[in-house]
């Protein structure tokens, strides 16, 4: 746990005479958050992951800075300004991603997803009836963006984040193309008998 | 594990990632006090896993 309680009425310490105490107190609650994000999700450690913490945290605080006045107490204050750090802690890791190793976005490695979801080797006749059915609809019903968002999020397990960055796009917009790629290959795979109806 | 069969099931009532961003402040505000978490937002979290670790580094922030 990262806070027992929320003693300091943040909103007014922040545009009192003494709010550079207040946002020196902030921004080492705000780095420890941002320390542990970035630990929990990448490869990276020591120097550079604090980095990136010191950046996000930096940027997070611009944020937040800049946005006090929206905040309507609908959540403890904290819990809004750690989704600031999420955000920053997120673009960080999307860019960051890429200077990794990592599977190149366009390969195409369908021998992942036996593994990934967990097709049982007992049927295997009938799950490669299936990958078969899967790949063949990938071909013909997806749109060129959605077969790239699908290859790459689903073949190459791709993060999110790291797909915003390199298409230069949103979380929103890639979740909705691979939802939309979703429903049409369950669509097709009804069509063809590999699954039931819902 | 996910099956392939779960992962092309689609809920029409997704929040989608921007709704779910923008309130996840108070959703887990919401699980945090035992409320009615927004149904829309709990479909998202299924469905998305970047958006469901966010969700779980928010929650665990108060843990």
């Amino acid at each position: 746990m990262l806070l027992e309680t929320e003693p300091v009425d943040w909103p007014r310490a922040l545009t009192s005479r003494e709010c550079d105490a207040a946002y020196a107190q902030l921004h080492a609650l705000l780095l420890r958050f941002a320390r542990r994000e970035l630990g929990r999700r990448a490869w990276i450690g020591g120097p550079e992951l604090d980095d990136l913490a010191h950046q996000a945290t930096a940027d997070a605080l611009v944020s937040i800075r800049r946005r006090l006045p929206e905040f309507r107490g609908e959540s403890r204050f904290l819990t809004w300004t750690y989704k600031f750090v999420l955000f920053e802690v997120a673009k960080k890791y999307g860019r960051h991603f890429w200077h990794g190793p990592h599977t190149p976005m366009d390969a195409e490695d369908w021998d992942q997803l036996p593994d990934r979801f967990g097709l049982d080797p007992t049927q295997e006749s009938e799950s490669r009836e299936l990958l078969a059915a899967l790949r063949c609809a990938v071909d013909e019903v997806l749109t060129e963006q959605q077969r790239r968002v699908f290859v790459a999020r689903i073949l190459n397990d791709i993060p999110l984040d790291a797909l915003v960055e390199e298409l230069g796009s949103s979380r929103n917009a890639i979740y909705k193309t691979l939802y939309d790629a979703r429903r049409k290959l369950r669509e097709r795979l009804v069509a063809v008998g590999h699954l039931d109806e819902q | 594990m996910i099956t392939l069969e779960s992962f092309l099931t689609v809920d029409p009532h997704d929040a989608g990632c921007e709704r779910t961003l923008e309130l996840l402040h108070v959703f887990v505000e919401d699980v945090l006090a035992g409320r009615e978490p927004d149904p829309a937002i709990v479909a998202h979290l299924r469905a998305c896993p970047p958006c469901a670790e966010d969700f779980d580094a928010l929650l665990g922030a108060w843990r």
